[in-house]
């Protein structure tokens, strides 16, 4: 992967720097030794590993704002982390930068119910959010399968979504404020219990931004009550386009599912042998609907979607009769990504997102790009919004396989936008995808979001290498291109 | 005054592009039933951006809808009712409010709707014109057309652009087409009326509705003199507390009268069902009990829900005025009567941010006279660095400064 050349500069002053470094974040907050710093050499895209200059790991604001004060002043490079799942290769770390861990702003500061908000540190697991506010039968919607590991800030970097986003959306949807710290060391406060912004809309920037333009400090979230009920149905069908044009009946009946997912043969088979959860091995696709809400609803719903499910050639439909039969249902789609682990030494996960109606069409190319490419697939997919997971299967230590994992990688995520789909549905661009950035958008459409960032952090210290293709200089990107009155419509309507 | 009309991507960008080599402001105008909220602007040029309308796809079953930026909200409405479908975020029409006729009204643009983050009552549950906002192509006061997010539900493709389009009412680009989520839209809808209802004891039912488990989608509070005024259906005798549920028809009648159940228990309640109750959530929606006050300056408050009734009472010390609550109390709708010199701004934003400052939310100052408006800032000033933050953002799409400058802050 090729990322930023290193600063020769900042390398040879690396002692110097650390002792700067330490005098800010005292104690065991800057991480030194080689031993140590391996652990943080990677997140969840293993494929790509590197050291950081130093780790460091602030526990309170001013540390926050005095480091990045530091490093601005001295041009030292900064990734933040929060814990290290992303599937995107948003926290890889760089040589010449240090990586900024959030892991000690690990507090919640304040549950509101009146409010239903919650107010927490952005190093907050997203799992904690809703086990503080269980009791009281509220939760925070967004659950993104690694939510017992990955962060509120993270989550917030990432604009992560989950398996019931389509009903309640993705983090950007329940996000109702941050305060963040720019590279220079200013805290700027967004949003807050309150909805909307008053001014241009930073905060929903800010949310996917992939810590790129400030680092989040303290998150504020909207919970939810619990629905009362919750059941889900578990469909078979000997065909994807079956399953897919039950899945588009559905919601043009009407019906926005609490989750809707989808897994393919292999991919079934797969979470069957892992977690026995009883799903059927001889279909094509299998169909897990959950119906959320009251309980008269719920029950009046899954009577409609039975019936569509039948209508459109399913061959097996169980309910769940309670909720441990629901869970059950969802355990092997929950563990889906760790079944894949087991039939395979390796798997690379893609995430793009296409139309819906296009799905029979997408899987059957890719049945062909696995054949091309000489590596199997296994599908999963959010049948409700088009986001889609292949998951291919490769040997990591066998010679050149990796290579032709990502190149397998990259034709799906080529073929999703031909389709009308996009690269990256929840997991990010990182550095996985900013090459294939050009696929979806053009020099004009990538310089206007590269401004952006200027605004931001105009010395490109943060986290630069993801996302984007190519590094711009700020003052490039600035140029003013005016091309005095020559006008190529000269027709053009006045009044 | 010049008026350029661009019918594409193509013309717009040289109308763009000339402004730019002229050194002459635009003023972007859409269906124009917007022009009285924001600084009033008085520029060399306006950009017509009316013809770059018309549904260009759309397909129900992805529940996705793309179509030119100037489209108005009507004929959007009228393709997605045929499939049983809406814009969720139930864009207002304020056409009352600022006193346009029934047909200037009509004019309102999904472009216009998106470029201000206008949210209805439905705010609450389904987020605001912003949530529902996907991708778009523009072009930014460079004079170069660009385009941001996607035509799919579910994209994190680079920076969420059209967040940012969102709320900035044209000063960062001109959209020329826009995608947006559409939702399908609920079987029945059913609201009960909460009667008599003081102000201080509005609260508790609306945290009570907000925390049950029944789904509400637009929860607000009308005191008696907001209540009377409302004429769509009707008006109201008292004070009323409106809690609205929407779904399938078997269930919506058990979640009802469990709301009633739940909430009634010694006032005096009543129900209204369908057309009934969508007329009145419109009537909410575009603060249709404040609009015959045509004089008077008009803000539209954002703060902490759980803030609401005590914050309408804190402005009231100060202020005469007319009120009611959205949004289950987070949205302060107030009319000043009398004519303070600043329009109430200074007493709205005191009680706002509280003791300190330190409270969050925003006044904005929805409708008041062109001199008050040059006035008062009519959105909430930001502290320092944010907002210096926002300048920054502004240049980085329009470095010359030539659309719609100083619509939302004064500019240098
Ligand atoms: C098994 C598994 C399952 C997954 N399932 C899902 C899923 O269902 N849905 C989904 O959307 N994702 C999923 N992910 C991806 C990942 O968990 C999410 O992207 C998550 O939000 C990352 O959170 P994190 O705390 O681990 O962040 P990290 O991986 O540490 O960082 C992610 C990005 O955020 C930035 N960042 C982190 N903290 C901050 C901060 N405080 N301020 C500024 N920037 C910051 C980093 O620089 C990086 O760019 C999965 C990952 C795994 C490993």
């Amino acid at each position: 992967m090729r990322m930023p050349a290193p600063d020769a500069a900042v390398l040879q002053r690396r002692s110097e720097i650390l002792r700067a470094l330490q005098k800010i974040v005292p104690g065991e907050g800057v991480i030194v030794s080689e031993a140590e710093r391996r652990a943080y050499e990677s997140d969840g895209l293993s494929a790509y590993r590197g050291l950081p200059l130093a780790v460091v790991l602030p526990s309170n604001l001013e540390q926050v704002r005095a480091v990045l004060r530091y490093c601005r002043e001295v041009g030292v490079k900064v990734v933040p982390r929060g814990a290290g799942t992303s599937l995107s290769g948003g926290a890889l770390p760089l040589s010449d930068g240090i990586l900024l861990g959030m892991s000690k702003f690990n507090r919640i500061l304040e549950i509101d119910l009146a409010n239903r908000c919650v107010v927490a540190e952005p190093g907050v697991t997203n799992l904690a959010i809703t086990a503080a506010v269980e009791a009281k039968g509220f939760y925070y919607a967004p659950d993104p399968s690694s939510q017992i590991a990955c962060t509120i800030g993270g989550n917030v970097a990432e604009n992560s979504g989950g398996v019931h986003c389509l009903k309640y959306g993705v983090t950007t949807n329940n996000l109702l404020g941050i305060e963040m710290v720019l590279m220079d060391g200013e805290v700027v406060r967004l949003g807050g219990k309150h909805l909307d912004a008053g001014g241009y809309d930073l905060l929903g920037v800010m949310t996917g931004s992939e810590g790129l333009l400030g680092i989040v400090t303290e998150v504020t979230v909207r919970i939810l009550p619990k629905p009362e009920t919750a059941r889900a149905l578990l469909i078979g069908f000997p065909e994807i386009a079956a399953a897919g044009a039950a899945v588009a009946a559905i919601i043009a009946e009407g019906i926005v599912p609490g989750g809707m997912e989808m897994m393919d043969r292999p991919a079934t088979k797969a979470a069957e042998d892992f977690v026995h959860a009883g799903y059927p091995l001889d279909v094509e696709a299998l169909l897990i609907v959950e119906l959320d809400g009251v309980a008269a609803e719920v029950d009046h719903l899954l009577g409609v979607v039975e019936t569509i499910a039948r209508e459109k050639g399913a061959t097996t439909i169980k309910k769940s009769r309670d909720d441990a039969e629901r869970l059950l249902f969802w355990s092997g789609r929950k563990a889906a990504f760790p079944a894949v682990g087991r039939i395979s030494p390796d798997y690379y996960c893609m995430d793009g997102t296409i139309p819906r109606g296009r799905l029979a069409q997408v899987l059957t190319r890719i049945g062909e790009l696995s054949k091309r490419h000489g590596l199997a697939v296994v599908n999963v997919f959010h049948a409700g919004d088009g986001n889609l997971h292949p998951l291919i299967l490769y040997d990591a230590n066998k010679e050149g396989e990796i290579e032709r994992a990502e190149a397998f990688g990259a034709d799906i995520l080529r073929l999703c936008v031909e389709v009308g789909g996009v690269l990256t549905g929840e997991h990010g661009v990182g550095v996985e995808k900013r090459d294939l950035m050009g696929a979806m958008f053009d020099d004009n459409d990538l310089a206007h979001q590269e401004r952006l960032k200027c605004a931001f952090d105009p010395d490109g210290l943060l986290n630069p290498g993801k996302m984007f293709p190519e590094l711009h200089r700020c003052a490039e990107l600035g140029r003013l291109h005016v091309h005095a009155g020559k006008l190529p419509h000269p027709d053009l309507p006045r009044f | 005054m010049v008026v350029f009309a661009p019918a594409n991507l193509a013309e717009l960008g040289d109308a763009v592009g000339e402004a730019l080599a002229a050194g002459e402001p635009l003023e972007l105008v859409a269906g124009g039933t917007k022009r009285g909220l924001g600084r009033p602007l008085q520029l060399p040029r306006t950009l017509d951006l009316s013809r770059l309308c018309g549904i260009r796809s759309y397909e129900p079953s992805e529940l996705v809808l793309t179509a030119g930026a100037a489209t108005p909200l009507a004929e959007i409405d009228a393709a997605l009712a045929e499939h049983s479908q809406m814009l969720a975020f139930e864009p207002p029409d304020w056409g009352a409010l600022y006193g346009l006729s029934p047909e200037k009204a009509a004019r309102a643009t999904i472009g216009g709707a998106l470029a201000a983050n206008l949210s209805g009552p439905r705010r609450l549950k389904a987020g605001a014109a912003r949530d529902h906002f996907l991708g778009f192509r523009a072009v930014s006061g460079r004079g170069e057309s660009f385009k941001a997010g996607g035509k799919v539900v579910k994209n994190v493709t680079g920076y969420d652009l059209p967040k940012l389009m969102a709320g900035s009412y044209g000063t960062l680009a001109a959209l020329e087409e826009v995608t947006v989520k559409v939702l399908p839209r609920p079987e029945r809808e059913t609201t009960v009326l909460l009667l008599g209802l003081e102000p201080e004891n509005a609260r508790r039912p609306l945290e009570h509705a907000l925390a049950s488990t029944l789904e509400v989608s637009g929860a607000a509070y009308l005191p008696a003199a907001a209540a009377a005024a409302l004429s769509a259906p009707r008006g109201l005798p008292a004070s009323a507390l409106l809690l609205r549920l929407e779904g399938p028809k078997p269930a919506l009648a058990a979640r009802r009268e469990r709301l009633r159940k739940e909430l009634a228990a010694g006032c005096e309640s009543s129900v209204l069902d369908d057309a009934d109750s969508a007329a009145l959530w419109r009537a909410v929606g575009n603060a249709a009990p404040l609009c015959g006050l045509s004089s008077s300056a008009l803000w539209r408050v954002s703060a902490a829900p759980s803030r609401g009734v005590a914050l309408a009472a804190a402005i009231g010390r100060s202020l005469d005025m007319r009120w009611y609550l959205d949004w289950a109390g987070g949205l302060l709708w107030l009319a000043v009567l009398g004519a303070p010199e600043d329009g109430g701004a200074a007493a709205i934003r005191a009680a706002l941010h509280g003791e300190g400052g330190r409270e969050s939310g925003h006044a904005t100052l929805i409708r008041g006279s062109l001199a008050l408006r040059h006035a008062v800032a009519p959105f909430e000033p930001q502290p320092e660095a944010l907002a210096a933050l926002s300048r920054r953002v502004k240049e980085s799409f329009d470095p010359a400064r030539i659309l719609n400058p100083g619509r939302m802050f004064e500019e240098g």
